[in-house]
Formats: C-alpha cells, structure tokens, sequence
C-alpha cells in the first residue's frame, strides 16, 4: 500500500511555495517516511528550520515546528533538546543558512554531539533571494552576485562536520529517495549529533544561468558529482577532487551524546558523583 | 513580606533569584561584567534539574534560550551591552513571537567594546528597542542588591504574564557590589509564581494568537499534544506565516496595545523623600535610577541637612516609563534634575513624557561612578 502522508502534513497549508520541480519536497516526503519508520509520535518531535526555501520546511510538517531566525537553527534546537533530552529534534537548514550565517552554530553543534538531526538541504545557491552565491556554489559557477563568475572556493559541507566531531555523518542527494530514507533512518537512530548533506536541484536558480535550466538537466549534474563512498575510494586523487562520496560517511557509536554527558554534571552539583576528571575521557588533549 | 538576609553579589543574586523563580534552563557567552551570572546559574540549574549550557556565541545564547522557552520552561540569559547588540535578532523573534524569557544586561561602558570593566547606564535606550520593528520592551532595573533578585523574580513572572522577552537592567557597580541584602523568603517566591496561560480544549480548536487585541498569546508548551508553529514572520491566529493585511495590522497593534493597555501592572516606581513636596518654592526633584539613586538618596540626607528640601524620583520599570508619575512630580516641582551615568537617555524620556525643556543633567560616561557629592554641587550649583 502507497505510503500515507496526510497524518504527518498540514494539508490546509498546501501547495508549497517550493517551485515546480524542486527537491525539497522530496526530501520533505523522505524525512517524513524516515520518521514513521523510527516510530516516533508526532507530539515527541520538534523540526526546527532557518531562513531560505528550506525555512518553510517547518511550516508543512505536523509536528512541534520552528521557524527561526537566519542560521540559528542549531543553535536553537539545542536549547530544545536540552531542556528536554527525551524528545526528538530534527534542524531543517539549507546551505547558505547552515555553512555561511549559520556556519559557527554548525560547527559546535557538531563538536557537542548533541543528539540533534541536521538536515542540509544543498542545492549550491541561495534560492528564496534569487541566485547570490552560497558557500557550495562551484567556483566558476554564474550567480547574481558574482556574474563575472564565482571565484569563491567550495565548502565539503560534510568534511567539516567530520571535522567538527559529529558522530554520524551523511550524504545522499534527491535522486535516490528510497536510499535518503534509509539514511535517515539511521541517523535519526543514532545517538548523537547526525549530519546529513543532501544534494538537491535549484534549476530555477542555479540552473538558469549555467546551463541547467530543467530539474532534469540539473540533477544529472549532481549525478554526475556524486558516487557512493565504496566507490569513491577506489578514485584516483584527481578523480576524487572533483567528486563527492555519499552514504554513511562516519557512523561513531563510542562518542557519548552531549545531553547523556550533562547527566555527568548533574550528578556531580548533586553529590551523587565524584567531580568530572581527565580520567573520564579516553582522549585526553 | 517574610524576608531572609542573604550575603552575596548583585551578579549572583540574579543567578539564585532565576532558579529560585523556577528558572530550568540558561544559554550564554562570556561578558564582562556579567559572566558571574553563568558562572553560578552553572553550579545552581543541574543541581535544580535544569540545564545550564554555555555555547559558543552570544547570538546562540540567546536562541538556545528562547528554543528552551518555546518548549515550555522559563529560561535566562545574561550579558552585557555588546552581547545584546548581538543578541537584538532573537530578542525580536522572540517579541514577534511571544515567546517569554528574561535577559539580564549588566551594563558597561559604551559604545561598542568600550569600558568592559567599568559601570555605565548606557543601553536605556538600546534597551527599549534593541531589535527593529514595532513592539514595546518591557525594562526593570535594579536599584541595589535586593532588587538584583526582586527584579528577576519580577521579570519572569511579567514574561509570563505578558508572553514576551522582559530585560533586566543591572550595571557593573551592582553586579559586582558584595553586601547584605534582605530577599523574601522561598516560599514567598513560590507563592508569586504566575505561570504562563494555557489552553486546556480539544487541539483542533486551538489558536496560539487568536486572542483579543490587548492580550498576549497563549502559548502551550510543546510534546503535549498542541502541536503549533512558531514564526519571526507575520502570523495568523494559528501561527502560520501570513501577508494578509488586516491580519498583520491586528498583529502589530496587538503586541503595542498588550504592553500599553495593562502598564498598570508593570508600573513599579520609588519615591523617596517626596510625601513632603507640595510645589514650594525651592523644592529639588532628582530623577535618578539603577545603582546612581543609591548616590541620589545618600544627597538627599546631605542637602536636607543643608536646608534643601530635595526628594528622589526612581522608576524601577523603565520601559514603558511611569509616565502620569513622572509628569505628577514635573508639573509639581520647578527644579528638577536628572542624574545618569550616560548622556540624556532617560531624561529625554522625561523630557517627553513632561513636556518640560528646563530640565538640568548630571551626566558622567567615563566608568565611574557618580558621587553624593557630584550631586550636592551640582544641585547647589543649578538651582
């Protein structure tokens, strides 16, 4: 039977104001699919969003939503989660929103291993404002910014968040829904600050000027930027340069959850431990 | 009131009056002269059961604070001015939101970096709007240690009852002042505790906004089953983003007229040494606030020793201003004098809400502190 989605939307919010052929809808749709799978109740989650065409992910999601100010959304569901450990929350952010304005907020989010779910939806541009460049747009790329061509080297969304410490690190793309639900799923599983970078097109924006004007032409080019991990590894140093791995790029069950930890302190200003020492972390400096 | 003496700092006195006002949660940076507040809501919120979090800018002490307070608890921040030049963005979502917090702002010299070690009153009027757009902020300040833990006991419960971000206005001289101060007593605090509003019926009717044009919205708190949006942008009855014109209109005059309609229950005003005014020839009316009217009345003993008969007017709500209080003693009073530790903020607001352009001033913006003696000759010296 077709997967039901009406129980997890705000139907009277419908259409969209995605444009006729984006992915966010399609990664609205998997997360959704990912969430019913994880089996969590709809009061138990908060999807927490930022400021772009992403921004309004929160709006037309049935749960405890969010629409924050431009690049605070870690920033903010960490208040959530930590003042309520139990619950779960998920970021809803786009490239610009979480690399750029927001680019602190992912780092120490990512650093903490707080038990949050950032989702990145990357579509290489900002959208909602009409095509500035974003901290993805390939160098060489025409935005409204930088007509003359954008100069402006690319951020690996994903090698900082490995970087970063994040415990469980992702990346899928549009083109594969069935795969960015598994994915999901086990980062949504994961305990622990997850990261997923998922591709996704802006013809509208991106494409227009540099030679994708249809979701068809520009998702063949994000195929054709992409390449499972297993696959990755086997490139050459010059191949690799111009590729990007994705699957499940780091999954490190060891690393305890931020919210867990704080139980720690907890239970030291209580009396109920011995102060928190060195002696507790394997990792020392 | 049952009250208790207690020996601390006006820094620390605001951390144990959050917690002890039911305070779960607080998100913060590093800032002269304010950090002690993080310093010892640290060592308070986990041994309460709450959480305390330092996080990597002020920006993201803000937003984790008002994410914590949109799930339901109340919730801290504190900082001083630069931090709330940074933290101005998710002060107005949290206004356009109706989300309740308080922030403390242990003022030091400005503008920008300034004079982080030093004592200043200059952000009166960044505190009155300190993010763009139309709404009113609701400003306390403390006056002395004891209001260090009064005015955000105060706070939070105006937060509640007015669903916004209430700012508590310290400075360097009280925050790092260490004396004996009388506080009520636990179970006073309890006692005033005004939680938020709820809504209890079936949560298909609900409507977080859909409230009447002078009151504030009803905010559930989140996982309980009301499942709603929060927003910066211009919202519906529901919560939802919205250009509809007359639903924005009805917004906006209802984040003014929730503030201007009820400041009846914000309004909280010393007058010191005023009974005997009666508009005779001579009288001095001194308007001072925060650690500046400690200065004002230690004046007042001296020049009525003198033979001026010389009185303190305090407001300890200072946005929205006492104004038929301010205007009372300015109609009455011929000499007045306004005392600040920044140049005219405050006395442009009595200037406004008195009518009156013969005001005198005593400004002082260098880091220190005003003496009774400065006052003393200035009075002698105008009037």
């Amino acid at each position: 039977m077709a997967f039901n989605y009406d129980k997890y939307l705000r139907l009277e919010k419908m259409p969209t104001l995605w444009c006729w052929g984006c992915g966010d809808g399609v990664i609205l749709k998997a997360v959704i699919r990912a969430i019913d799978k994880c089996g969590w109740k709809q009061d138990d989650v908060c999807v927490v969003s930022g400021i772009g065409c992403s921004g309004r992910f929160s709006s037309y999601v049935d749960f405890n939503t969010i629409h924050t100010t431009h690049g605070r959304t870690v920033a903010w569901a960490t208040g959530v989660k930590l003042a309520n450990p139990d619950k779960h929350v998920i970021c809803v952010a786009g490239d610009g929103d979480a690399l750029a304005i927001g680019g602190n907020h992912t780092i120490h989010g990512c650093r903490r291993n707080i038990d949050i779910n950032m989702i990145v939806i990357n579509n290489f541009i900002y959208g909602l404002t009409n095509s500035q460049t974003s901290p993805t747009t390939p160098q060489g790329m025409w935005t409204v910014s930088q007509k003359a061509g954008n100069i402006d080297p690319t951020f690996d969304a994903c090698k900082l968040a490995i970087a970063s410490g994040a415990s469980f690190v992702a990346r899928e793309t549009m083109l594969d829904p069935k795969k960015l639900e598994r994915t999901l799923v086990k980062g949504f599983e994961h305990r622990g600050f997850s990261f997923f970078d998922v591709m996704s097109n802006c013809h509208i924006n991106l494409g227009r000027k540099n030679k994708m004007q249809s979701a068809m032409e520009n998702l063949d080019w994000i195929d054709s930027i992409t390449t499972p991990l297993s696959k990755y590894e086997k490139l050459t140093p010059e191949e690799q340069l111009n590729m990007f791995p994705t699957g499940v790029l780091k999954h490190d069950t060891e690393v305890r959850e931020y919210c867990d930890m704080y139980e720690d302190i907890k239970a030291v200003q209580q009396g109920k431990r011995k102060v928190i020492t060195q002696d507790d972390f394997e990792k020392k400096i | 009131m049952a009250t208790r003496e207690i020996i601390s700092t006006g820094n620390d006195l605001n951390a144990i009056a959050a917690v002890d006002a039911g305070c779960q949660f607080f998100g913060g940076y590093p800032i002269t002269p304010s950090s002690e507040v993080m310093h010892t809501i640290s060592d308070l919120l986990p041994k309460s059961g709450g959480a305390a979090i330092q996080m990597e800018d002020e920006i993201a002490g803000i937003a984790a604070t008002v994410g914590a307070a949109m799930s339901g608890v109340r919730a801290l921040t504190a900082t001083s001015g630069p931090g709330v030049s940074l933290k101005a963005e998710n002060l107005g979502l949290a206004q356009m939101a109706e989300v309740p917090m308080v922030l403390v702002n242990v003022m030091r010299g400005g503008p920008s970096t300034g004079l982080p070690t030093r004592v200043s009153q200059g952000d009166v009027r960044q505190a009155r709007n300190p993010s763009h757009g139309d709404y009113r902020s609701i400003t306390l300040c403390a006056g002395n240690l004891a209001e260090c833990y009064t005015e955000v006991v105060r706070a939070f419960n105006l937060a509640d009852r007015f669903m916004q971000p209430v700012i508590v206005l310290t400075d360097e001289t009280l925050g790092h002042m260490h004396g004996k101060a009388m506080i009520p007593t636990l179970e006073e605090v309890k006692a005033g505790i005004v939680p938020r509003k709820t809504f209890d019926g079936a949560p298909e009717d609900y409507r977080p906004y859909g409230v009447a044009g002078d009151e504030a919205a009803v905010l559930n708190p989140m996982f309980k089953g009301y499942r709603y949006h929060f927003t910066g942008l211009h919202h519906d009855a529901k919560g939802f983003p919205t250009e509809e014109i007359t639903t924005c209109k009805n917004l906006i005059q209802r984040l003014e007229d929730k503030v201007m309609m009820h400041t009846d229950e914000l309004e909280l005003n010393e007058e010191f040494m005023l009974d005997d005014f009666d508009g005779s020839d001579g009288e001095v009316l001194i308007v001072a606030y925060g650690s500046v009217s400690l200065a004002a009345k230690e004046a007042i003993r001296h020049l009525r020793k003198d033979g001026i008969k010389a009185g303190l007017f305090r407001p300890i709500t200072l946005w929205p201003s006492p104004a038929d209080r301010i205007r009372h003693f300015t109609d009455m009073t011929k000499n007045v004098l306004c005392v600040e530790l920044n140049i005219r903020q405050y006395t442009e607001e009595v200037e406004r809400v008195s009518g009156r352009l013969d005001l005198e001033g005593l400004y002082k913006v260098n880091g220190r502190a005003i003496s009774p003696y400065e006052i003393v000759e200035k009075v002698k010296e105008v009037f």
